[in-house]
């Protein structure tokens, strides 16, 4: 049955994993994003759907688990915050290497460092470009809502598996801590054993009763054969760019100025938009769902017509880079931030906007 | 169109969160768009809790702002923070108590609530952020009293729920002994 | 050679080929013991006949490609975690025989907490655990593991433990631990030893699959490259050095 109730993003995040049929969640304690861990240990899903939490002893041991737990073809996920994600660099690597499906969620706090536990967006090169080693991409989430908290939730296992790809939901302490309303869904029911066969067979290790053996594995010594493996991914992360591009925009077509924001500078950012326009301003809205693949090519067909961009972001200037990268046209583009835990006001947000448009007159 | 932009700010302890979470509640039973954030953001910390929320007829837009319809006081650091934060002819709450500044402002509507007085009274300390909050609904209607009991009964657990009638008093005591300055 | 096989009658029969050992040639050094423990594992997973109910995890090292050799499912984790992998799979599939294949480099000294923690957690598991006191595969340097006094690339005047402390007795630590239910070591340096070992490692498995918390085995093994001698210098070396520090019993079995 559906239901709505008032959560925190971080609860939504552990009811949609128990809702959504994970088979189990591996998490280590870091605010400010516990709630999930604390949530989903208050739930007992392991009495009721059969997902088994568990507390690790790091952060490294939880990206493991899931290693482990994806190599076996299950549902699985892990969360934590910007340094327990750094810690986490490894895992994702192999977890890429290996084609695993699975899902991290990551409740971004200020950096570097210990840095502080208020939110930040700081962590988006590390989730678009860096994630770890290697030559390998995630696809990236960003919600902007608790109720997104909860949906991308279902979104990541089905893109996860879709492509056998870790799937990361990059989130920020605000959304992780905020209240909100959340349509929750009934629930589905875990895979079966028999099921996962079915579907993940070729590669999920389940023990060999009816087939030849699988081996869950990154390594390969034959550097032929690693580049092979290397242009396989690459074709892959090619057709995720072309087919899995998430955008949300809102008045873009008459717009003059386009706001370019995610996560809760998307919904500040919303306000400026609303603020802009009760003064004639034609402000529009362009909020990128995933991050990875990036809407490239829309804002390049935006740059063709509006007058500027500006990035808002809560960081020293990160995503603004790859809207600068999309666009073809000579059209400025500018960034409005800030970090160390702060978030921007609407209200300054709009006198930087307001600036900025002064600026190219 | 409805809309109310609102900080709850005090101590930690003063029961802010909970007061906004009871309020951001009785808006979901009203069917309203809710947002509840807490203690976040720019000049908002040392010491001090204080929680954001939105309630609106229509999608919230930031649950972050910095000018707010009702500002709900509960100590002299918040004070000094949000006073200058109310919109011009939005509402600013205080008990008098722990205040040795008091608020200054001539285009805004200003109340005061004896609240820690009344609490002793009542003999039940924990009645404080129940009665700000009967003073709140007094002075800003937007929610029904009817609601703020539904809430109070869904977000206690069940063994809590003899003291609803407690709540409820306080919250009713809460509307009777606010007043305009 | 084809006429080999009617040659040998059935009763006069006395050793044949593991079954559940695939047809690639072992890359391991003439002389490492794993080629031996690797035959044991297999042995003992087709007498129990869990050949398709059994997952391996193997680590980082020497012993990373076991998985070419036995003909079972098999996880290659990241350097020191296949304690982690083991926990969630085993937690997954708890009715399948989980165990790690790990070298002393990746169990004593990278993952280190991932074993403690899987030990102290009691994951119903069997954690088989190759002290060769060097790390072989990336060519001799210094373990955890390392006697006092012994040389390799990265102590090359000899273990001293001003510089670089005492050698780690692991499976000593975890048999204090309340997850763990058998702790035992042996070696495979003499055919009577390996006969022994791999009671021991049955009887490991078998309380795995009956749920018992963590089944700990470390084998004292050679390392006759990693050692710079030939394979029969390593086996005496093993007996007159290695044996001396990591005596070979059950440290724990209840």
């Amino acid at each position: 049955m559906e239901e709505i109730k008032l959560m925190k993003g971080n609860e939504a995040v552990a009811i949609a994993a128990v809702r959504s049929g994970c088979d189990g969640y591996f998490g280590y304690p870091i605010t400010p994003q516990s709630e999930i861990l604390e949530t989903l240990m208050a739930e007992k899903p392991w009495e009721t759907t059969g997902m088994i939490v568990l507390q690790a002893e790091s952060e490294v041991a939880s990206i493991n688990m899931v290693y482990g737990g994806a190599s076996c073809g299950k549902r699985v996920m892990t969360s934590s915050s910007s340094p327990g994600i750094s810690l986490m660099s490894e895992g994702l690597s192999y977890i890429a290497g290996a084609e695993l499906p699975c899902v991290i969620v990551n409740v971004q706090r200020g950096g570097p460092g210990l840095g502080t536990i208020q939110p930040s967006q700081g962590d988006y090169f590390q989730a678009v470009k860096a994630a770890g080693h290697g030559d390998f991409d995630l696809i990236v989430l960003a919600p902007s809502s608790v109720q997104e908290m909860y949906d991308f939730v279902y979104d990541a296992f089905d893109l996860a598996f879709k492509y056998r790809n870790p799937v990361l939901i990059l989130s920020d302490g605000a959304i992780g801590q905020m209240m909100e309303k959340v349509v929750i869904r009934p629930q589905t029911a875990r895979k079966t054993n028999d099921e996962i066969i079915e579907e993940c067979g070729s590669w999920a290790v389940t023990g060999k009763r009816g087939r030849t053996r699988n081996i869950s594995t990154s390594v390969e010594l034959d550097s032929v054969e690693q580049e092979k493996f290397n242009e396989k991914l690459q074709a892959k992360y090619k057709t995720i760019r072309e087919t899995e591009v998430r955008f949300e925009e809102i008045n873009c077509e008459d717009a003059d100025f386009v706001i370019v924001a995610y996560g809760l500078c998307a919904r500040i950012s919303s306000k400026v938009m609303e603020m802009g326009r009760e003064e004639g301003i034609k402000i529009g809205l362009l909020r990128p769902i995933t991050l990875l693949p990036f809407p490239t090519e829309r804002l390049n067909e935006l740059s063709k017509r509006v007058k500027g961009f500006l990035v808002v972001e809560m960081n020293a200037g990160q995503m603004v880079q790859d809207v600068r990268l999309s666009v073809t046209t000579d059209v400025p583009v500018e960034h409005y931030g800030r970090m160390g835990g702060i978030i921007p006001a609407p209200s300054e947000t709009f006198e930087a906007l307001k600036r900025f448009i002064n600026k190219l007159k | 169109m409805m809309k109310e932009e609102l900080i709850i700010a005090g101590f930690g302890g003063q029961g802010v969160l909970s007061m906004g979470k009871i309020l951001a509640y009785s808006g979901v039973i009203q069917d309203l768009e809710v947002s509840w954030m807490p203690s976040y953001g720019p000049e908002m910390r040392g010491g001090t809790a204080n929680v954001m929320v939105m309630i609106s007829d229509k999608p919230i837009s930031s649950p972050v702002v910095h000018e707010f319809d009702t500002a709900i006081i509960l100590n002299q650091q918040s004070m000094d923070k949000f006073e200058s934060m109310v919109k011009p002819g939005g509402a600013l709450i205080y008990d008098e108590n722990g205040i040795v500044k008091a608020p200054t402002r001539s285009d805004i509507d200003i109340y005061t609530i004896d609240a820690v007085a009344e609490t002793v009274k009542m003999g039940n300390s924990k009645m404080f952020n129940t009665l700000i909050l009967g003073g709140y609904l007094k002075v800003r209607p937007s929610i029904a009293i009817e609601s703020v009991f539904m809430a109070l009964k869904r977000s206690l657990p069940e063994r809590a729920w003899k003291l609803l009638p407690d709540n409820e008093k306080a919250i009713k005591r809460g509307m009777e002994i606010i007043v305009k300055r | 050679m084809a006429g080999l096989k009617v040659e040998i009658k059935k009763e006069n029969l006395v050793y044949k080929r593991t079954e559940l050992l695939t047809d690639n040639t072992m890359h391991y050094c003439p002389g490492c013991s794993h080629g031996t423990i690797n035959k044991l594992v297999a042995e003992v997973v087709a007498e129990l006949g869990i050949e398709e109910s059994t997952i391996g995890i193997t680590p980082v090292g020497c012993s990373a490609f076991a998985y070419n050799y036995i003909d079972i499912d098999w996880i290659q984790a990241a350097h020191g975690r296949a304690c982690a992998v083991a926990s969630a799979v085993k937690r997954l599939h708890p009715e399948k025989m989980v165990f790690t294949y790990q070298g002393d480099g990746d169990l004593a000294a990278i993952g280190t907490g991932e074993s403690i923690h899987a030990c102290n957690r009691g994951e119903n598991i069997t954690i088989i655990y190759v002290n060769n006191a060097t790390y072989g595969m990336t060519g001799g340097q210094m373990s955890p593991t390392t006697l006092m006094g012994m040389k390799t690339t990265t102590s090359p005047q000899g273990r001293d433990s001003s510089l670089h402390g005492y050698p780690f007795k692991i499976a000593d630590m975890v048999a204090h631990l309340d997850g763990v239910s058998y702790v035992t070591r042996q070696s495979v340096h003499t055919a009577a030893a390996t006969r022994k070992a791999k009671k021991a490692l049955k009887k490991a498995f078998e309380k795995s699959l009956a749920n018992k918390g963590v089944s700990f085995i470390e084998f004292v093994a050679t390392c006759s490259s990693g050692w710079k001698m030939s394979p029969v210098a390593s086996n005496k070396w093993l007996e007159d050095n290695m044996l001396q520090a990591y005596p070979v019993g059950d440290l724990k079995d209840i």
